[in-house]
């Protein structure tokens, strides 16, 4: 069967040479070309499916929040219990449903192998049963709102001992299925991430080092390692809550009365499920921010043709603020009580996380510096993130100060801030890498103007969602209220505001619709694309089809020579060299060519 | 925190100092031809099985290092806090694990040698001692149960049930793989194939005497 003379050096491990570089699992029927499919490219476009869908449910809710905020007492199908159930489940599927997904499964399952030059991911079959497992842990969390009871109303937090007591929403059925659900996610995850890490560390093309990686790999592979990190932390504190839920141990659950009940806990601690929670809740925000930066530096980039500014302190600034995420959970704590010892502890450790961030921000900034700016589309939604997540930043560094934090928590300045920095500057990302990939995965462009449109209206229509949350916040409105009713603080002019919030918050809404449209009518009639209609670097772009099919690139793997940067460069014919061209064969600028100097 | 913070710690010093030597010193604008041995790919012998385990392991050892933080805080945040009377045959189930993990490894260097002879039984005494351990933590269980400890008397038992119960959890998914290769070795799969399968199952199976020497080193200590 084997030859004796294989010895116990690594080559014996190795596949015989015949077989090839890499083993595809090809598809033969419809049911293994696009439902069990084991392709990256196809598990990408099944993630964003599924993640898109939930996430216009949670979009929904949303509006239904509105109108009670809006219009309190307008709309009698809205009780309390409905609008704590809708702001839990809004808030859960957008951070985790939705963002998590759409960048680590959607966009990294695309982009890693076409990007990295590799045929596909290194354990597809283990990539499909992720996106499987995923659908699962979606429909778990959808079946929660036809349980008795319907979802669970705890805030997407679902802090014990509040979570799983009697007089909370959905405490029966409701809030068993969002902790398994939760569980079932991260197992899911966990079989997409380790493609994702093996993939970027092990099966790059030849030539393509980690510092010729674009940076859009670089932010979806720390992304990751943060998420395989942080994500057991939400496991071990779903696990526990369902043992104290359905065993009665007292992990989380303190001795207490419920609604004149004495309930069989004892000497359980709530900080410990806190702690627990944003171990994981801090990374979180990173999980969803670090592929956002790496996305927008790559679009920039393309789009004002010029190579990306401090390229290394890009990526060392991405790998600073991966290790800062796990040391600064605490700062969403301040008010549960703590040492003031840790306060200032976690209040300087957040303060220094500006520091990396700030570095990217002036990084984007420079270069668009004398760039040869082409306010396309995606374009359009990197400007727009620069300035949101600006913004949200900064109010972050008021609420990362302990004296500061303590008036503002729970206030509505927290909802201002958080939607700025974690829900409108990585959605106006999402939208600018679909702009910008979308002729890639269908071959059709997307609608011009009505992407302009859809532009102006989100970031006007968020701005004028999220900004006057600020001054309410100021003015001490407290958040997840079903209603204010008659309150000495709260001044006419909030209820005449959250009228106004809620109309630009329908008319944001709309506009999401008319995405839609466009995606899907570009899929039928849109302008043929090519193989590279923004003039791009990276490999994606230099495959042999487009759409790419199974297995990425033509019969032979591309061969890396360059970073995935170079714009402009002078004295070349073009103003971009593909990563794949070789320094011999680059074409050098006539005498009539505007790149001759 | 602090047990988790200290893996984290020693993980990430691991990785940032390997990131580092990758790509200080490095000019990314500068293009050139990639040589034919290419000096910033992982060597040969990290091959995507082997490094695809080695991810998995680090995530569940931030998982049980997750826990284990839970347990020491609710140590020290809860006063109700009763030491647990560890049964004995815990001694033994420790004994019977260390013979799986050491069968395991015969049969890991039986493939490398390529002596099927060896490797089927070797293989085989593995799966079977890693049964027999789950079926003796369910008698210890039931000795706790009959003594009086029930899940929900104590925190220290509470933990108990918890954290044996996630071991012998990631033991069943170990004895799923072990299962394949079973069949890939009846099946007299590639030569190649066997290898890897035995190769990643041994190094689970020590991995997971570790995590129970570590678990049940904490079940004692408290």
């Amino acid at each position: 069967m084997a030859s004796p003379s294989l010895g116990h050096d690594a080559t014996s491990y190795a596949p015989p040479a015949e077989l090839g570089e890499m083993e595809l699992p090809h598809a033969h029927s419809f049911i293994t070309r696009y439902i069990f499919c084991q392709d990256a490219k196809v598990i990408a476009i099944q993630y964003v499916i599924t993640a898109t869908a939930i996430g216009l449910v949670a979009l929904a809710l949303s509006i239904l929040i509105r109108l009670q905020l809006g219009f309190p007492g307008t709309f009698s199908f809205l009780d309390p219990s409905n609008y704590l159930q809708y702001v839990t489940m809004h808030g859960m599927i957008m951070v985790v449903y939705l963002l998590t997904a759409l960048f680590l499964g959607g966009f990294g399952n695309y982009l890693i192998p076409l990007m990295c030059g590799t045929r596909d991911m290194v354990f597809p079959w283990l990539n499909m049963l992720s996106f499987w497992t995923y659908l699962l842990a979606v429909l778990v969390l959808v079946a929660s709102f036809f349980v008795p009871g319907g979802p669970t109303g705890a805030g997407w937090t679902l802090y014990p001992p509040q979570s799983i007591s009697p007089g909370t929403p959905g405490v029966g059925g409701g809030i068993i299925l969002m902790l398994v659900s939760l569980a079932i996610f991260i197992i899911g995850f966990t079989m997409g991430g380790l493609n994702y890490i093996v993939t970027v560390l092990q099966a790059r093309a030849r030539g393509m080092t980690l510092m010729r990686l674009p940076l859009t790999i670089w932010g979806i592979f720390l992304a990751t390692v943060l998420a395989m990190l942080a994500f057991p932390a939400l496991l071990v504190a779903a696990l526990m809550m369902l043992f104290d839920l359905l065993l009665g141990t007292s992990f989380f659950m303190p001795a207490m009365i419920a609604l004149g009940e004495q309930r069989g806990y004892d000497g359980g601690s709530p900080l410990l499920f806190q702690h627990l929670f944003w171990f994981f809740g801090h990374p979180e925000v990173y999980i969803v921010a670090l592929p956002a930066f790496g996305i927008v530096s790559d679009v920039l980039a393309t789009h004002a043709r010029r190579n990306i500014f401090g390229y290394r302190m890009m990526v060392w600034a991405l790998v600073a603020i991966a290790g800062l995420s796990f040391v600064v959970w605490a700062h969403h704590m301040y008010v549960s009580g703590m040492n003031p010892y840790f306060g200032f502890l976690f209040a300087t450790t957040t303060l220094i996380i500006a520091v990396p961030t700030a570095i990217k921000v002036y990084n984007w900034v420079l270069t668009l510096w004398q760039g040869n700016i082409k306010l396309t589309v995606p374009m359009l939604f990197c400007i727009g993130f620069m300035f949101t997540f600006l913004n949200g930043g900064l109010s972050g560094l008021f609420l990362g100060n302990v004296t500061v934090d303590v008036p503002l928590a729970d206030t509505y300045f927290v909802v201002g801030h958080f939607h700025m920095v974690m829900a409108v500057a990585p959605i106006m990302v999402i939208f600018a890498a679909i702009y910008h990939w979308y002729p890639k995965v269908t071959g059709r462009m997307l609608n011009n103007t009505m992407g302009k449109i859809h532009f102006w209206v989100t970031l006007l229509g968020t701005y004028a969602v999220y900004y006057p949350m600020h001054y309410m916040g100021f003015a001490g409105v407290p958040r997840r209220y079903y209603a204010y009713g008659e309150t000495a603080f709260i001044p006419d002019s909030v209820v005449t505001l959250n009228s106004f919030i809620s109309i630009a918050a329908i008319i944001v809404a709309l506009a999401q619709f008319m995405f839609i449209y466009n995606m899907v009518v570009s899929y039928f009639r849109g302008e043929e694309a090519g193989p590279n209609p923004w003039d791009a670097t990276t490999l994606e772009w230099q495959t042999e089809h487009t759409p790419p099919r199974h297995g990425n690139f033509g019969p032979e793997l591309p061969v890396v020579y360059r970073w995935a940067y170079d714009y402009g460069v002078p004295g070349a014919k073009h103003d971009f060299i593909p990563q794949n061209v070789p320094p011999e064969k680059v074409e050098r600028a006539g005498p009539g060519d505007p790149q001759a100097r | 925190m602090r047990v988790t913070l200290i893996f984290l710690a020693v993980l990430l010093g691991i990785s940032l100092a390997w990131i580092v030597r990758q790509t200080i010193n490095v000019r990314p604008w500068v293009a050139e031809t990639p040589g034919p041995s290419a000096p910033d790919h992982l060597p040969a012998a990290v091959t995507a099985a082997r490094l695809g385990l080695a991810v998995l392991l680090a995530v569940v050892t931030s998982f049980f290092m997750l826990g284990t933080s839970a347990y020491f805080m609710r140590m020290e945040m809860g006063r109700d806090w009763i030491p647990l009377a560890v049964p004995g045959i815990l001694w033994a189930n420790t004994l019977v694990l260390v013979f799986a993990s050491f069968a395991l490894q015969r049969a890991w260097n039986a493939a490398r040698r390529w002596n099927m002879d060896k490797l089927r039984p070797a293989l085989l005494a593995g799966g079977a001692c890693t049964v027999v351990f789950i079926a003796g933590q369910a008698v210890a269980w039931g000795q706790l149960q009959s003594a009086g400890h029930f899940l929900t008397g104590n925190p220290a038992t509470s933990f108990f049930y918890l954290l044996t119960s996630l071991h012998a959890l990631h033991l069943l998914g170990g004895l799923a793989a072990w299962m394949r290769t079973m069949v890939r070795v009846r099946r007299g799969d590639a030569p190649y194939k066997i290898r890897v399968s035995v190769e990643l199952c041994a190094v689970y199976w020590h991995f997971l005497l570790l995590l129970w020497l570590g678990l049940f080193g904490l079940l004692l200590y408290n």
